[in-house]
């Protein structure tokens, strides 16, 4: 346990923006499957502490493969991924959970649980990451306060709407205030005004110094937000 | 003054002691962290018991096979103490036959047990005359016709001798048999624990076999509790999968399994403690009864209270033992999506 405490301490150790040249660096990665053959193709890339960026190109181009990666569900086949300054190709099993506190993670189906309240689901993270009760308290009531879902804890995620349950999945993502957001088609499954309230939402936290990637193939909403673009085509970097 | 008063009164913010407590970004000195993770395996073992409640059914089905399992397994172990506790009591009234020669006359017989019951280590000496002898042969033995051709009574007299109680092991028995052999008109001193010896042989059979039914049972209560395990991992598994994708570590997705798994082998074990008593309680009667009839030296023996801790310890460690398998191999190939 003291062991778990000291890495613990050692990853999540405050991470100040600027402090760092890169929040996410791709070095030369690709992604090969024994079935499918090769998914990604020397992918490089980089993003700053702070900086917000949409990644999209077709169903299939690899955008999915991409947030895997990030995410360690899947380990590349070559070059390097940084991540705060830990490399994740290289990573070892016992070290993942640390890394994966520092990304929040937003999903199109939400990833909720649909047997706990609001409150239950976005305290998950401090719960893991072992958080005194006062503290999980007044985290989860800020990140609720951000998006504009006080009053619901209480509430289970099904008899929330839409738009509702995908601002859950938003605190849940930010309560544990991580310093890169990635964010899986965040507006797939909502009308356009909602879409936009959410993506003014992302280009808040981005204010505060947080490192946003938004993987969406709404190419009407990029055209409105006017930021970073990398854009996927068969596995390769096309633009960004 | 009056302005800074009524500043004060619009914006007062009760102070909150935790937030200067409040250190760093993960959360909270040594202390807080500490009690965190004792809260957390509360919850654990708590929720993990809620979630049985909730799911009575397939938690009954459950316990009641490892129950099953437990009682054979503990209601051997107790048979074979048992018998353990016969066998030493059989040998403290193991009895002496002391069959006399031919010659020695019924008195002569009578005056002879006399002297016997003299011994401080003998305790009740019995007579069966040459009459007596044949009347009981010709009554059990099945040989009445053939007997009654003989012209005279073949049988010698016999005197039985109880040893006193603390004659009781094999070695002072042997010396009593060997004193009163030494008597003249002793023809033989015959010790009757040759039946003894048997049963004791029997028990250590059972003993040994009793270590291969604990080996196996112990391994079925493993798989069963195992596999409730299993299926429940398997139900949770979207669970498991959100907690891993928040940065949950093993041993945090692990905490609930293992504690369910604790309570399977936990309550198992009390109900099987239950189970196993009232068998001993229907029995008690008839075996007192039987006990009675061979004099009441024997009483049935129950669990001591060490043995019932033995016994639920175990049961209970079986079950995380079973969880913490499965949960170890599992937990390696459930990747998140």
């Amino acid at each position: 346990m003291i062991c778990k405490i000291f890495m613990l301490k050692r990853l999540s150790m405050p991470c100040w923006p600027g402090i760092r040249q890169q929040m996410l660096k791709f070095e030369k990665v690709s992604k090969r499957y024994d079935e499918t053959g090769e998914v990604l193709t020397d992918i490089n890339f980089q993003l700053k502490p702070g900086e917000i960026a949409f990644l999209t190109g077709h169903s299939g181009a690899g955008k999915s493969t991409l947030l895997k990666l990030i995410g360690v569900m899947e380990r590349c086949s070559h070059g390097n991924i940084w991540l705060d300054g830990e490399n994740l190709c290289t990573a070892k099993h016992r070290q993942l959970p640390f890394i994966r506190r520092k990304m929040g993670f937003i999903y199109q189906d939400y990833k909720l649980l649909q047997d706990r309240t609001v409150f239950d689901n976005v305290a998950l993270p401090l719960v893991i990451a072992g958080f005194p009760h006062y503290e999980i308290v007044r985290k989860v009531r800020a990140a609720l306060d951000k998006v504009s879902l006080t009053g619901k804890e209480r509430k289970y995620p099904f008899a929330l709407s839409g738009g509702e349950q995908q601002r859950v999945g938003i605190a849940r993502a930010i309560v544990n205030r991580p310093p890169i957001i990635i964010a899986d088609e965040p507006t797939g499954n909502l009308d356009p005004e909602l879409a936009l309230e959410i993506m003014k939402l992302f280009v808040s936290f981005q204010q505060v110094g947080v490192t946003v990637l938004i993987a969406t193939h709404d190419i009407s909403l990029i055209g409105k937000m006017n930021h970073r673009v990398l854009k996927l085509s068969c596995g390769k970097l096309v633009s960004g | 003054m009056k302005r800074r008063k009524q500043t004060r009164e619009v914006n007062y913010v009760p102070p909150v002691r935790h937030e200067i407590r409040q250190t760093r970004r993960a959360g909270g000195d040594f202390s807080d962290r500490l009690n965190a993770y004792r809260d957390a395996h509360v919850f654990a073992l708590f929720s993990s018991l809620g979630r049985l409640v909730r799911s009575p059914f397939s938690s009954l089905m459950t316990i009641a096979v490892l129950t099953i399992a437990i009682v054979i397994a503990a209601g051997f172990q107790l048979l074979v103490f048992n018998l353990q506790q016969l066998s030493g009591d059989l040998e403290a009234t193991a009895q002496i036959s002391l069959y006399l020669k031919d010659k020695v006359s019924d008195a002569e017989a009578r005056k002879l047990a006399d002297t016997i019951s003299q011994n401080p280590d003998v305790s009740q000496v019995m007579v069966i005359s040459k009459d007596e002898a044949l009347a009981e042969f010709k009554l059990h033995g099945g040989f009445g016709e053939a007997i009654d051709a003989l012209s005279n009574n073949p049988l010698p007299a016999v005197i039985t001798v109880l040893p006193a109680g603390h004659v009781k092991n094999k070695g002072k028995l042997t010396q009593l048999q060997q004193t009163l052999q030494q008597i003249e008109s002793v023809d033989v001193a015959q010790m009757d624990t040759l039946w003894v010896e048997r049963l004791r042989a029997i028990i250590a059979v059972a003993e040994q076999g009793l270590g291969m039914v604990n080996i196996l049972l112990g391994f079925a209560v493993l798989f069963i509790s195992g596999n409730t395990i299993r299926q429940e991992l398997h139900g949770r598994r979207q669970e498991v999968v959100i907690a891993k994708l928040v940065g949950a570590t093993d041993g945090f997705i692990q905490r609930p399994f293992l504690y369910t798994g604790f309570w399977f082998g936990f309550i198992s074990g009390v109900l099987a403690w239950f189970v196993v008593t009232i068998i001993m309680l229907l029995l008690w009667q008839s075996v007192e009864a039987v006990s009675r009839l061979y004099g009441g030296g024997f009483h049935l023996l129950f669990f001591s209270v060490a043995d019932t801790f033995k016994l639920i310890g175990i049961s209970a460690a079986l079950g995380v033992l079973a969880s913490w398998a499965v949960l170890w191999h599992q937990l390696r190939f459930t990747v998140p999506e």
